[in-house]
């Protein structure tokens, strides 16, 4: 188990890049930073492995407290954005450095490192150095160099960013499959929010070195708890849109909407997934439709993004392959009910 | 019109890089020649085949001695120059210090001064107080403390062009500063270092002026002071011996240019980063 208590970060210069922040992250759980660049999130992820030390507050891990300890002795494993292979170093060595620190006869550690290799099918590479390997490979070598030392935690900082965009799927698999067989708990750091809604059991979604929103993928994707995390959720951007509660009803965008129960009245940000609402081009009989005319078709592959011109505003709308109007004819995009989110004061009161 | 002006001006380049080329050949080939020559003189020319040159070089009680106390003295620069750069260069590279590089432009501006013609007396005082007037030590003290400054400066960017990752990968496996050193950052800047050891060992190899003035024995006087001393008596120079010598004295540096280019390859860029 980590635990984070009070951290707080501080650069010269009094750029507070981790802000009095509290965590528990649990035994065996897979758990990702997220959050754009500059948020902190890379400071954190090295503030606990030893390579920053905080400016005051306090870092368990296993139940031990490891705030004053230098890096080595906290017993975890990172593996950096760049892999960090050592390039004069050949697959065997880079795999059992670690043992080597330790001081594992030679004969011991390279069998180790072997027995490493061979799980991550690397077996055919064990002689050769790391410019001599793909990305994909560099990956792998720098996850069993991690493997090989059997840490308590495992820290990646941006493990699949350096890969292309076909491999870094396989790799992200492959390293959920990696993760759970091992079990050891997994702190990452990614700026991609289909990563970390992908791999992580939870996610804390970060922004000025705090953090906004803790959860799993499902809640922070469903009920994202401020307009931040719900923008930053997601693939396609969330529509987010101005209103005006009042009289029961809910006035946005040129549509009228039945206001939900517990809702005051006053002004409202109306959030809504693109893939959350349907696009018909004949008008609906119910009443909360936004209408518009089609500006922009982006064609996604198994569906398509419309982008709405309504009165004021833009809306988008993920509509089935195939059923997507041209550009310039009338449409009603109808909100499916309970999915819109209302926003007041960047705060969630309340679901349409 | 123009096809001749093309030829003319081919022709024009040709012969001016044939003249650049011939002044600087010239002498190298005098060197090759002249040990092998009879009769040398101050021209180059087909020598009359002979080894007498060597013989009589051989008769010097102090040439071959010379080019052993070159290699110590340069040798033993070079070890302390490639150690000391390396640390110095290391923790300027790595450690936040206020200044940095104003410091280490005074430094190298300093260096020009330090083993410069203008502070060879206060050294030579310095070094008949600490008793090594007559030593290698003092010579290559002195002579080392002239080449450290622009041996950090070129080593600093060495070590700045490497990714502080695989020394922060090492230390989170639990390797100590010492390991860190050893097993990383040394084996990533052998280039750096070869270089400046190869540096370093060619500018000791030439220096004059500091151990003429620190060393009073002829016994430990290098190769280079050494060369100064083959005249008659009557002032005029042994051409014979000088040519003969000339040569064994330049062999040494040249086979370390060669076998060091071929085993780490150069990449000096004059603390420019590539």
């Amino acid at each position: 188990m980590i635990a984070l208590r009070g951290l707080t970060k501080e650069f010269p210069g009094g750029v507070r890049a981790v802000d009095a922040l509290d965590l528990e992250i649990g035994d065996g759980e897979f758990f990702a930073l997220l959050g754009p660049s500059g948020c902190g999130k890379t400071t954190l992820l090295r503030t606990i492995a030893g390579l920053e030390t905080p400016t005051s507050g306090r870092i368990e891990i296993g139940g031990v407290d490891v705030t004053g300890s230098p890096p080595g002795r906290r017993d975890v494993a990172m593996v950096f954005q760049d892999y960090a292979l050592f390039p004069h170093m050949d697959v065997t060595a880079n795999i059992a450095y670690p043992l080597r620190i330790r001081k594992v006869p030679r004969a011991e550690r390279t069998a180790k490192a072997a027995e490493t290799a061979s799980r991550l099918s690397l077996s055919e590479l064990l002689d050769r150095r790391p410019a001599q390997l793909s990305g994909g490979q560099q990956q792998r070598v720098a996850l069993a160099r991690a493997v090989a030392c059997r840490p308590k935690a495992f820290l990646f900082d941006e493990p699949l960013s350096n890969l292309d965009a076909r491999l870094r799927l396989e790799a992200r698999t492959f390293l959920k499959r990696l993760q759970r067989e091992l079990g050891v708990t997994t702190v990452f750091v990614t700026h991609d929010q289909s990563e970390a809604l992908a791999l992580a059991d939870r996610i804390a979604v970060m922004s000025a070195g705090r953090i906004t929103q803790l959860g799993t993928p499902s809640e922070v994707f469903r009920r994202p708890a401020t307009t931040f995390v719900a923008s930053f959720i997601g693939s396609t951007p969330m529509n987010l849109l101005p209103g005006v509660a009042e009289d029961g009803v809910l006035r946005v965008g040129g549509a009228e909407l039945p206001l939900p129960d517990g809702v005051p009245d006053g002004e409202i940000l109306y959030g809504l997934r693109p893939e959350y609402a349907d696009l018909t081009t004949r008008e609906p009989r119910e009443k909360g439709a936004f209408r518009g005319k089609v500006a922009v078709v982006e064609n996604l592959g198994t569906a398509h993004l419309v982008t709405l011109e309504c009165t004021g505003h833009l809306l988008q709308v993920v509509v089935p392959e195939g059923a997507e109007p041209p550009p310039g004819t009338a449409a009603w995009a109808v909100p499916r009910p309970g999915r819109a989110l209302l926003y007041r004061d960047d705060a969630l009161v309340g679901d349409a | 019109m123009t096809p001749v002006r093309h030829a003319l001006g081919t022709i024009g380049r040709a012969a001016f890089l044939a003249l650049v080329l011939g002044f600087f050949a010239l002498p190298l080939l005098w060197l090759a020649s002249a040990p092998f020559d009879a009769h040398p003189s101050i021209t180059t020319s087909v020598p009359e085949f002979t080894l007498a040159n060597f013989r009589a070089l051989l008769d010097n009680p102090y040439a071959l001695g010379s080019l052993r106390n070159s290699l110590i003295q340069a040798c033993g620069s070079a070890a302390l120059v490639v150690t000391l750069a390396a640390l110095a260069a290391y923790a300027l590279s790595r450690a936040r210090v206020p200044g940095r590089d104003a410091l280490l432009y005074v430094l190298l501006l300093l260096s020009s001064v330090v083993t410069g013609t203008a502070a060879m007396v206060p050294l030579f005082e310095l070094a008949t107080r600490l008793n090594l007037i007559d030593t290698h030590l003092g010579v290559v003290l002195t002579l080392s403390g002239g080449l450290l400054p622009a041996a950090i400066f070129i080593l600093k960017d060495f070590m700045d062009a490497t990714p502080t990752s695989y020394e922060e990968s090492a230390r989170v496996f639990g390797a100590s500063a010492g390991q860190v050193l050893r097993h990383v950052v040394i084996p990533l800047v052998r280039p750096g270092l070869a270089t400046i050891a190869v540096w370093a060992v060619a500018n000791v190899w030439g220096s004059f002026l500091q151990p003429f003035i620190l060393l009073r024995d002829p016994d430990k006087a290098p190769g280079a002071v050494i060369l100064y001393t083959l005249y008659t008596e009557g002032g005029a120079p042994r051409l014979d011996v000088i040519s003969a010598f000339s040569l064994l004295y330049s062999l040494p540096v040249v086979v370390m240019y060669v076998f060091v280019s071929r085993r780490y390859g150069f990449r000096f860029h004059g603390g420019i980063k590539r």
